[in-house]
């Protein structure tokens, strides 16, 4: 008790990382043998920052995410190298007991398909009670107060009379707020959304993400949202990861990532996505071939059977991630021979 | 004369809790060689009406026309022959291929269908298998063997087999992961190209539907709202609806996404069971007045857009309510037919 009257001692370096993870392994065993699903991921989410990961189906970013929640599938998954820090403390390290206590209050989860996310036969209302009554238990009563003060800021319309809905109920964007409601409950420091609008049509996908930057001015928590979509990067991410066959392959801010994709998968990420304001009728850059799977990615460099630049380098050796500028990384040989012309703009 | 063309047609379904008004006195062309986009969120109707076109859903009222054929009431042998101009790909391209056939023999069934000799359909997959980038290889293997985007062009392949006029697309990239989905979308200008077939395409994601269509309409709760150019509907929109989709598509461009004005539309779709009175859009939409709450505004011409002919069904329209002093300036009259 005397640690917490005790003076601060010296003043904190600006914006400490709250959720810090270094070279996260995830390993799969299955008969064809162990895949690294996740290979030596390092990412840091800062207080009120919101972070994107971003790539296609199988590149491991929706894995990295149950990773950080200790909810893998296990087995066949497991974690099987690194950390995952969350103010200080090692999460892998912790007992699934422990881990509880933090799932839900320190460290929360939005998934993609809110239907599967609810319990079909608890009405909503008490869902959210749910979550309160775990983490931060009071009377009934009060938690009830608390759950439709939660439903309000969400802004479910009309929240008392849908307190007692069951999610068939409710449409898909009201369900997803309602998860929301239920990640907020105890003000986590981090959340994280895996594809948490992909569901939704257009004018609601803009609704919950204007809700989530929203709620997340108003708490500072860091946000972690795990998507597929270019546009929902550019809209919300301050900072942004791309992924590619488990591994990092370019990370920086949303700014310079744009303007100077390095890595020639982000490039062809960003060439391939008809924009809706920017890009008359031309003809869509493609990336030639699709994601390998785990089981048969090529030898060296994972991209360089797609890869329109790769060399003799490419196919001997895996590229490691290197630092052409500050808080910017990129794995990829022909950017660290060559860096600057191949940090042309996309389509150049 | 237009390929495929509906006049006031309404698909209606009788349900317990009364009558679902699908789709609402719809009229569209479409023309040889173009690509006509339908969006529109999920609900709205449009791939109702690309099924009902198909006769795949059965038509409440209106015609159906196919190169100037009344198909509405076609029985079911008269309706196979049609099949040959008008043709369907689907969303989930797993679930529209069946799993125990070869892909051979998938591209090939509409031809044995149409009665083609054996050696002919083999030829012809052959072709299409090229056509489409499929390895011959391929033919002899099943759709569990194929990736997402391999089975669309199979689809695809299976669509183009007998040289339809005209293609109904209901999404056909929204289960395809980015990099694919250009792929695809390239494949299916390349093909228009090459044979002038017709799509209409059906999607909710705006930016593919700017990318690749020629003319638009946009739906919202069965009916048709906004038709034109899609490059005039894209510059300028006249109904708040379409407007209110355009501002919420997320744009591919940090800088851009912070700067443009951000007005998200505020509640959800209303039940089709019970659209509400008047405009059926009052109720979400910011420019409102009592006269939209009371009278259904009705599809109508936008003068003043040259040879494209622009309908909007909105009392207030943006184009003709809000004057821009650019469009002033020049002197281009927008007002009502």
């Amino acid at each position: 008790m005397a640690l917490i009257d005790a003076p601060p001692l010296t003043p904190l370096p600006p914006a400490p990382a709250l959720l810090s993870v270094s070279d996260l392994e995830v390993t799969l065993f299955t008969r064809a043998g162990q895949l690294k699903a996740v290979d030596r991921l390092s990412l840091e989410v800062a207080a009120g920052e919101t972070l994107a990961i971003v790539g296609e189906s199988g590149c491991g970013k929706s894995i990295s995410a149950l990773a950080l929640m200790r909810l893998l599938p296990e087995p066949p998954a497991k974690i099987t190298g690194g950390s995952v820090r969350l103010a200080g403390r090692d999460l892998t390290r912790l007992s699934e007991g422990e881990m509880q206590r933090v799932r839900g209050k320190d460290l929360a989860m939005i998934f993609q398909d809110p239907m599967s996310a609810l319990n079909p036969v608890l009405t909503v209302g008490r869902q959210i009670v749910e979550v309160i009554a775990r983490h931060d238990p009071a009377s009934h009563r009060a938690m009830q107060a608390r759950a439709l003060e939660l439903m309000r800021k969400v802004r479910i319309p009309d929240a008392e009379r849908r307190f007692n809905d069951y999610p068939h109920q409710l449409s898909g964007g009201m369900n997803q707020r309602i998860v929301i409601a239920m990640a907020i409950a105890c003000q986590p420091k981090v959340l994280v959304a895996d594809e948490p609008t992909t569901a939704l049509d257009v004018t609601i996908q803009a609704q919950i993400l204007d809700l989530m930057k929203e709620l997340q001015a108003e708490t500072g928590m860091g946000l972690i949202i795990i998507t597929h979509d270019l546009g929902v990067v550019a809209e919300t991410a301050d900072r942004v990861l791309v992924m590619y066959a488990g591994r990092k392959v370019e990370d920086g801010t949303v700014d310079a990532v744009f303007d100077r994709p390095l890595h020639p998968y982000t490039r062809g990420l960003m060439g391939a996505t008809p924009s809706a304001t920017l890009q008359p009728h031309g003809r869509l850059a493609e990336i030639p071939g699709s994601v390998p799977a785990l089981a048969d990615l090529p030898a060296g460099c994972a991209f360089n059977n797609r890869c329109p630049i790769a060399f003799a380098r490419c196919f001997a050796e895996r590229p490691g991630l290197t630092m052409p500028a500050p808080a910017r990384s990129v794995a990829c040989f022909a950017v660290e021979q060559e860096g600057v012309r191949h940090g042309d703009p996309v389509g150049a | 004369m237009a390929i495929l063309s509906a006049r006031s047609l309404s698909v209606h379904f009788d349900t317990p809790r009364g009558t679902l008004q699908a789709v609402n006195d719809v009229d569209l062309d479409v023309e040889a060689g173009e690509t006509v986009g339908l969006v529109g969120e999920s609900g709205c109707g449009k791939s109702t009406l690309g099924k009902a076109l198909m006769r795949l859903a059965p038509a409440t009222e209106g015609r159906i026309f196919v190169n100037g054929r009344d198909i509405t009431r076609l029985g079911k042998g008269a309706i196979d022959a049609i099949r040959s101009e008008v043709q369907m790909i689907f969303q989930d391209p797993y679930g529209s291929l069946n799993p125990r056939h070869s892909v051979g023999k998938i591209i090939g069934q509409p031809l044995s269908v149409a009665g083609w000799k054996r050696a002919d359909i083999k030829a012809r997959v052959a072709e299409l298998a090229a056509k489409v980038g499929l390895p011959e290889a391929a033919l002899d293997r099943f759709p569990h063997e194929f990736s997402g985007g391999q089975r669309q062009r199979i689809g695809i392949a299976r669509a183009l087999a007998l040289n339809p006029k005209v293609v109904i697309c209901d999404e056909p990239v929204s289960a395809l992961d980015v990099s694919v989905r250009a792929q695809v979308i390239n494949l299916m200008k390349d093909l228009q190209a090459q044979t002038g077939v017709s799509f209409l395409f059906i999607s909710h994601d705006l930016s593919v539907v700017e990318h690749i269509c020629d003319r638009l309409l946009v739906m919202y709760l069965g009916r048709v709202v906004e038709s034109g150019r899609a490059e005039d509907i894209w510059r300028r929109p006249a109904h708040p609806y379409t407007a209110a989709l355009l501002a919420a598509a997320p744009v591919a461009n940090p800088r851009l996404a912070r700067t443009r004005a951000h007005k998200t539309l505020q509640g959800e779709l209303p039940s089709p069971l019970s659209p509400p009175q008047g405009c059926a859009f009052h109720t979400r939409c910011p420019l409102a007045q009592p006269r939209c709450a009371a009278e259904r505004p009705l599809l109508r011409g936008l003068a003043g857009q040259g040879a494209a002919p622009r309908q909007v069904a909105c009392h207030f329209d943006l184009v003709d309510h809000q004057r821009t002093p650019d469009v002033t300036a020049t002197g281009t009259a927008y007002v009502s037919a």
